[in-house]
């Protein structure tokens, strides 16, 4: 090529040094001993709690340190401790066990053939589960593909699901989007969108639209650290600081994406809670394997929202334990040690210690606990798999793709659709 | 490939020396000299086998060995390779300043694409799926397609934007689409979809060579095997296929020369990518003697191999996954009607996507296969 633009003519005699590129790279690839070294992780407790109302510019420190409740020996400490009754404990434990039971039955259902795709929220539970609970039922949800958890927090039909995911003749969505995409009005539950990051200045506008109105509801949204690279991610923030919005934004740093990690999102030069900071807008950093951490800090978020003190930031700190999905394969990019010797632990394992250190559990009742709700998704599954699996026919009447392009279908659709009836009839089919 | 028959590859190969300077020949004009220059007796040498994957893998090798200026980014290409494996093994051969993942954003993406392009890089930049360049739309509608014009040529923006498209795939609404309409329609960027593995890499490297900014999407149905249209049968691979013998070194098909993908008299089909082996088969199991123009580049067209098959056939048809309104079939059928009234015996048809996103469990129902294409192919011939 040419001379690039302002070459180094005009440069001779200045004798400076060559620029470099950084491009980042991961402490550890296959082959390599997992290294969290870098991570700093204060003691559970450690975090001051400020005030609901607090200013943003009062509370910067909360986007870089990390809010955690449950302590090495299963404790609940500190002045984020919710103090949760037994009842609610227990309940956060089954839905987070079940949220694991549901992905490995949908998992497996992939690999017999019965669906295209699935994508597991292994060792994420916590941020879906202790998320849902501490928002109000009514409060409204955008999430990203790996929330499922909030539908089974709000009791959701595990068969709905499983409908979805088997784009059967029972999937209220009629089979037109990939598995897992699913949407819930009636939960609150908005439909999840395959582009990243575009739920994020809608539930803004939602939160927006609940202000105006002058409504109770608030609204909260999900997306991948990775995912905070897209510009629809900072208009979000821009929107939700200039007119307060009663939103919740969240973000889940597991580490990766696919197989960028997430220093390809900026997380060596600084934490997602910061990217609050910037915006002028409430920003927390939480132990996102810790549900008690997670049920406190979104609790202290919708509080504040409610209260017309405007929009949090939170990061949820946590670990992608499996593939990206079913169509991936991490020991192809990270080091097979890391899940295994992540420093914040299992979620469903730490919420378990705390309760036997409780006195309101023990190991007995989990085991029966969780071989009960295998069978409870077993049972679901067979339900749903009445109304056929992906590609064995049992799907929504042909004609069905034509609907809901428009409320009304124009002419030209009313054309393509008997095209293709007569088509079909045409050869015998 | 005029006079109506198969063409062996080799007339459309230009196997210059890697000494040739890349600029040299980096207008799609001045290549189709050059390869009418070397078109005697130019067999593929060094030629294996390859699938799409592998070709388009080796054109980015290829290149980024000819010319330092070439760099490869995108969501996981580096390290891992890219989701499909295109780049696979790139960044380890040529370093993380030439070959590295970048941050989801695609606007991003090919803004700072468009960027490198200033500084006087040729960028490679890939969009993980074709449904994922809308973010993307801005700076390459807005800036890339405009930067020559706007600026009288004192910049230009070279790039290439890789990206996967079209259906087939279980993918949803959101792995499946064909959104070539929407760059068809936008002065200044080109438009390129191969169909074989050696057409993928000659056209890759074409793309790349030239000076202004292409989108070459990949029709990722195809990128293991030929696909005949036929789901419920097994999938083949691209063993044994003529056109996966592909050489391992450089060389280019121009842009803007579509290939004759069977020679015929009795209608012309116009096609790419995907569609070019669902029409072959459908045409081999009528047993009609149909002309296939597989157009390889959408923008610029071959509209004088276009031009000259209708006016030999007199009957047409136009085959693309992508949905009808506004698509680019609209735009062919324009042109030929434009160009060869006096010569068609019949009403020029369409089979494409109908105008719906692309469904999950009815993508069969959507997908315009056989039994579309011999429907109108049985209309067109009735006349
Ligand atoms: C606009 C857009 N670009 C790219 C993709 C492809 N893609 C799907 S998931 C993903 C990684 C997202 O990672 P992250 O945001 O960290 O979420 P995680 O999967 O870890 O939950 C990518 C690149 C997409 N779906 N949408
Ligand atoms: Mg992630």
């Amino acid at each position: 090529m040419s001379d690039p633009i302002g070459s180094v003519e005009g440069q001779a005699g200045r004798n400076l040094p060559p620029l470099k590129l950084h491009v980042p790279e991961p402490p550890a690839r296959p082959g390599e001993a997992a290294d969290f070294t870098h991570f700093d992780i204060p003691a559970a407790g450690a975090q001051p709690r400020p005030d609901e109302a607090a200013q943003p510019a009062d509370m910067r420190d909360m986007a870089y340190g990390l809010v955690r409740v449950l302590d090495d020996d299963g404790q609940a400490v500190g002045p984020w401790d919710p103090r949760l009754p037994a009842e609610t404990l227990l309940k956060m434990l089954r839905y987070m066990a079940l949220t694991r039971a549901f992905d490995a039955r949908m998992f497996r259902a992939q690999r017999q053939g019965k669906t295209s795709f699935y994508m597991k929220s292994t060792g994420e539970e916590a941020v879906s589960i202790g998320a849902a609970m501490a928002l109000s039922r009514d409060d409204m949800c955008f999430p990203s593909y790996r929330q499922q958890g909030i539908l089974i927090a709000r009791d959701w039909s595990l068969v709905d699901m499983m409908n979805q995911i088997y784009s059967n003749k029972g999937d209220r969505m009629k089979g037109r989007q990939l598995p897992i995409m699913y949407s819930a009005r009636e939960a609150g539950f908005f439909s999840i969108s395959g582009n990243l990051t575009t739920q994020y200045p809608q539930a803004v506008g939602w939160a927006m639209a609940s202000a105006a109105k002058g409504d109770t509801r608030i609204a909260a949204t999900w997306c991948g650290e990775g995912s905070t690279a897209e510009g629809d991610f900072h208009s979000a923030c821009t929107f939700a600081s200039v007119y307060r919005a009663p939103v919740i934004m969240n973000v889940v740093n597991n580490q990766w994406a696919i197989s960028s990690f997430s220093g390809f999102a900026g997380a060596e030069a600084t934490t997602f809670a910061a990217r609050a900071v910037g915006y002028g807008i409430a920003g927390l950093r939480v132990d996102g394997n810790d549900v008690l951490a997670v049920y406190a800090a979104t609790r202290w978020a919708a509080d504040r929202a409610r209260a017309n003190a405007g929009p949090t930031l939170i990061e949820h700190f946590t670990y992608r334990v499996e593939g990206h999905s079913t169509s991936d394969d991490p020991s192809a990019y990270r080091s097979a040690e890391e899940s295994s010797q992540w420093p914040l632990g299992d979620p469903v394992a730490r919420l378990k210690q705390h309760c036997i250190a409780l006195g309101i559990w023990d190991e007995d009742r989990h085991a029966a606990m969780d071989k009960e709700l295998a069978e409870h998704v077993r049972d679901a599954a067979r339900e749903a798999e009445k109304n056929g699996i992906l590609g064995h026919g049992l799907h929504h009447p042909m004609e069905s793709m034509f609907e809901d392009v428009f409320e009304k279908m124009p002419w030209h659709l009313e054309e393509q659709k008997q095209q293709m009836l007569d088509e079909w009839k045409a050869a015998g089919l | 490939m005029e006079g109506g028959r198969p063409v062996s590859k080799a007339n459309e190969t230009d196997a210059v020396s890697k000494a040739n300077e890349t600029d040299a020949v980096s207008k799609a004009n001045e290549a189709g000299v050059v390869s009418e220059v070397m078109a005697q007796g130019e067999a593929r040498s060094d030629a294996q086998q390859m699938n799409m994957i592998q070709a388009i893998n080796s054109a980015l090798d290829v290149m980024m060995d000819r010319d330092p200026d070439v760099v490869v980014m995108g969501e996981d290409v580096g390290y891992f390779g890219g989701v499909f494996r295109a780049t696979a093994g790139l960044q380890q051969k040529y370093g993380k300043n030439r070959v590295f993942d970048t941050p989801i954003t695609e606007c991003g993406i090919i803004g700072v694409a468009v960027g490198m392009g200033a500084y006087g890089l040729r960028p490679v930049p890939e969009i993980q799926f074709a449904d994922y360049i809308y973010p993307a739309l801005d700076q390459l509608v807005s800036e890339a397609a405009r930067l020559r014009y706007r600026s009288a040529g004192e910049f230009i923006s070279p790039m290439t934007v890789r990206s996967p498209f079209g259906g087939g795939i279980f993918g949803g609404q959101t792995h499946s689409q064909s959104p070539e309409g929407i760059f068809t329609h936008v002065s200044g960027v080109k438009t390129v979809i191969p169909s074989t593995p050696y057409d993928a890499k000659g056209l890759l490297i074409a793309a790349i060579e030239d000076n202004d900014p292409t989108i070459f999407f990949e029709p990722k149905r195809i990128y293991n095997g030929p696909f005949d249209g036929h789901y419920d049968t097994p999938a083949k691979s691209w063993a044994g296929h003529a056109e996966a013998q592909v050489p391992q070194g450089y060389y280019r098909i121009p842009l803007g020369k579509a290939r004759t993908a069977r020679a015929g008299e009795a209608l012309t089909i116009l096609c790419y990518g995907t569609m070019v082996h669902v029409v072959e088969n459908t045409v081999a199991a009528m047993g009609i003697d149909a002309e296939i123009i597989d157009l390889r580049t959408l923008v610029p067209l071959d509209i004088e191999a276009i031009e000259a098959s209708v006016r030999k056939t007199g009957r047409c048809l136009i085959v693309h996954e992508a949905t009808r309104t506004s698509g680019f079939g609209a735009e062919l059928l324009a042109q030929v009607q434009e160009r060869c009234f006096y010569h068609l015996e019949a009403p020029i048809e369409r089979v494409t996507g109908f105008d719906t996103p692309y469904p999950h469990s009815l993508e069969w129902a959507y997908f315009p296969g056989p039994v579309r294409i011999r429907e109108a192919i049985t209309k067109i011939m009735k006349d």
